[in-house]
């Protein structure tokens, strides 16, 4: 994608840092949907097995999309929060339903 | 991803983005691509691997394949537990026997197993080999290393995979447009045309095949849900997952929480726990060889009116030549994907004849079902001949697509490489690994399946020298294609392929399996398969190797001498 054979530092670093929440973030993010609807189906109604199953089915398409908003994002910053914010909210969410199913459990 | 940090719009960011996750795991890839869609044939490669299995040669008649191997049972086990039978089909020319030994040890290891000549009831002894069930471990657990290793680097490959594709989409906003648009002997246009026709032409099949093999690995990949929901015990959703799929062992219909055992473990423990106690109740043994006919004419007459028409595919003895014991009757194939290959069950009292249990189809939920179909569709399990064969297609056109993709990095770079008059080291590097993979790859399969005849029969490790040899067969292509000028390396190697490939129908009848001539008349469709698979490679190979000798003369006449780092190198 350059005619130069060398490129800046700096763009490598940037190049990094994205493929870092890309790969890492995308999967955390994904695991923390995984964790967070498992949980939250079965307070629908849906079976326990089903919902697992659903929940980790989809993780699979939010990884996929995280990774394409991580490079599709206009700024480094922006690809960040974009994967750090939605996986705090799941993880929260996942505290919220896990401290209510544990206590029926 | 501009370099100057210019915005740029999402076409040129997916652009990048599908080109380095394409590239970076592109090589392994290939390899699961191509030996997975040899594996759309694995039995009809574990067929082809053990020619001895050639000579069986079924009746038409069902009911006397059955009563000759029940017979056979008789004589090979007769104190087992239970009997399971796989009757011979349009992919097996044997009756494939398993049974559980009184006393045996839970799970696999207590299962014992022997191929039986349809026609006669007679065990086969067969060479020691994997056969295809290397090529099909390979495609999602490599070799050598720990399962759950290798089914991680698989597994992350896959993702990176399915973020290539649909970047790849988003990319070609004008995608299926340019399907239509080939444009030949242009250099690197050609190759970007050949990637995107094949991308675009099986796209559907990309996408199902990425998504499911996720799904096929996600116990491993992805084990947070469950752990979440199961109170880290995610052992326990594997299960009741499992016993909710009655592909697994049948009992379909428990979709309560707690069932405690998966599948055919538990149910075959139950079994034997069954067995032993009444080993010394009297009562006559039944003469299971005459009395299977008649069922098997039953099962028939009641799949039939149920809307389906299944012959028998496998018949299970419970407690055979005792007292109280039971033949289950199981259609060969299924009607539904969503079920994961459960077929109609029929259970009969071996003493009277008379149909004892009529298990229901389970009802998978909607969850599960869907799961099922990708499952299944990946799978190609109980695909007719036909959808087999698109399977097949759809996987060799995938992983040309792959191939291209990385040829075309190559490409790509050419112009680079001639205004530095030098070739990069990672250049070449790529340049070399692509050679060496995508046709040492199919090299090393090539090896692998001349050696499967050549290895003597009675040789200590056999099955483990064939594998041996497909790495060192691979190796070899690698070494070759550092050590000779691309297109040269290309060009040799293909030819290779070509000529191993195309021989091994020869091969066949002279070392002791059915020649086409034979396997054709004798309607063994699974060895007809093998071969015309194999010559259906050969040709693709040949086609290359044609279209690189062509392409060479007109070159060779405008510039002779030409310096050989030169754009003819890397256009293969």
């Amino acid at each position: 994608m350059s005619k130069k054979t060398s490129l800046p530092a700096a763009y490598r670093w940037l190049v990094a840092s994205r493929s870092v929440a890309a790969i890492f973030g995308g999967y955390l993010l994904a695991a923390a949907w995984a964790a967070c609807m498992s949980l939250w189906l079965q307070k629908t109604g849906m079976a326990r097995v089903d919902a697992v199953t659903t929940a980790t089915m989809s993780s699979f398409v939010v990884h996929l999309c995280a990774a394409i908003w991580v490079f599709a994002a206009g700024t480094t910053q922006r690809a960040w929060i974009g994967i750090v914010l939605p996986a705090a909210l799941l993880a929260a969410g996942t505290w919220l339903a896990g401290a209510g199913a544990g206590g029926a459990a | 991803m501009r370099p100057d940090s210019k915005p740029e719009g999402i076409r040129q960011s997916m652009s990048w983005l599908h080109t380095w996750t394409g590239i970076v795991p592109g090589w392994l890839l290939y390899a699961v691509f191509f030996t997975g869609t040899l594996s759309y044939f694995l039995d009809e490669v574990n067929l082809w691997m053990k020619p001895e299995l050639h000579a069986s040669v079924p009746a038409a008649d069902a009911a006397r394949i059955a009563a000759v191997a029940l017979a056979g049972m008789g004589k090979l086990a007769p104190d087992a537990n239970s009997w399971t039978l796989e009757l011979p089909n349009e992919r097996q020319t044997t009756v494939s026997a398993t049974w559980r030994d009184r006393n045996a040890p839970a799970g696999r290891a207590g299962t014992k197993r022997a191929e039986l000549d349809a026609a006669t009831g007679e065990k086969i002894d067969t060479r020691e080999t994997r056969g295809g069930s290397f090529l099909y471990r390979f495609h999602f657990e490599l070799h050598a290393m720990d399962r759950t290793t290798g089914r991680w680097i698989v597994g992350i490959a896959t993702m990176f995979m399915f973020v290539a594709i649909i970047s790849g989409v988003i990319t070609h906003k004008k995608i299926f447009a340019e399907f239509f648009t080939f444009r030949p002997k242009k250099g690197q246009r050609s190759w970007l045309d050949a990637h995107n026709a094949t991308a675009v032409l099986a796209l559907p099949f990309h996408i199902m095949i990425t998504f499911s093999g996720l799904l096929l690995l996600m116990a491993t990949l992805m084990p947070w849900g469950a752990d979440a929901a199961y109170d880290g015990n995610a052992q326990a959703y594997n299960m009741e997952r499992r016993g909710m799929a009655p592909g697994g062992q049948g009992q379909g219909q428990g979709q309560g929480e707690q069932r405690n055992a998966g599948g055919r473990e538990g149910r075959e423990g139950g079994r034997e726990g069954r067995g032993g106690r009444s080993r010394d109740g009297g009562g006559e043994a039944v003469d299971l060889a005459a009395a299977i006919g008649p069922m098997l004419a039953q099962a028939r007459t009641e799949w039939k009116n149920g809307g389906s028409n299944h012959e028998v595919g496998r018949i299970t003895v419970n407690r055979p030549n005792k007292p109280g014991a039971t033949v289950e009757l199981r259609a060969h194939g299924s009607d539904s994907l969503t079920t994961r290959g459960a077929s109609a069950r029929l259970v009969f009292d071996a003493a009277t004849g008379k149909i004892k249990e009529r298990p229901p189809l389970p009802t998978p939920s909607a969850a599960s079902a869907f799961g099922n179909v990708f499952a299944s569709a990946h799978m190609g399990r109980f695909a007719g001949p036909t959808v087999r064969w698109l399977l097949f297609l759809s996987g060799v056109v995938g992983t040309a697509m792959v191939a291209t993709g990385l040829v075309l990095w190559v490409v790509k770079r050419a112009p680079e490489r001639r205004k530095l008059g030098r070739t990069p080291f990672g250049h070449r590097l790529v340049e070399v690994t692509n050679t060496g993979v995508i046709t040492g790859l199919a090299l090393a399969t090539g090896a692998y399946f001349w050696l499967n005849r050549l290895l003597p029969v009675e040789l200590a490790e056999r099955a483990a020298w064939e594998i041996n040899g497909f790495f060192l067969a691979w190796l070899a292509a690698l070494v070759h294609a550092a050590l000779r000028p691309a297109r040269a390396a290309w060009l040799e190697q293909c030819i290779a392929v070509a000529v191993m490939f195309v021989l091994l129908p020869v091969l066949n009848p002279l070392t002791g399996g059915h020649g086409l001539d034979r396997s054709i008349a004798l309607g063994q469709a699974g060895i007809v398969g093998f071969d015309f698979a194999m010559l259906a490679i050969a040709a693709l190979f040949g086609w290359i190797a044609r279209h690189l000798i062509r392409k060479d003369r007109p070159l060779a006449k405008a510039a002779p001498g030409a310096a050989p780092a030169e754009l003819t190198e890397v256009t293969p």
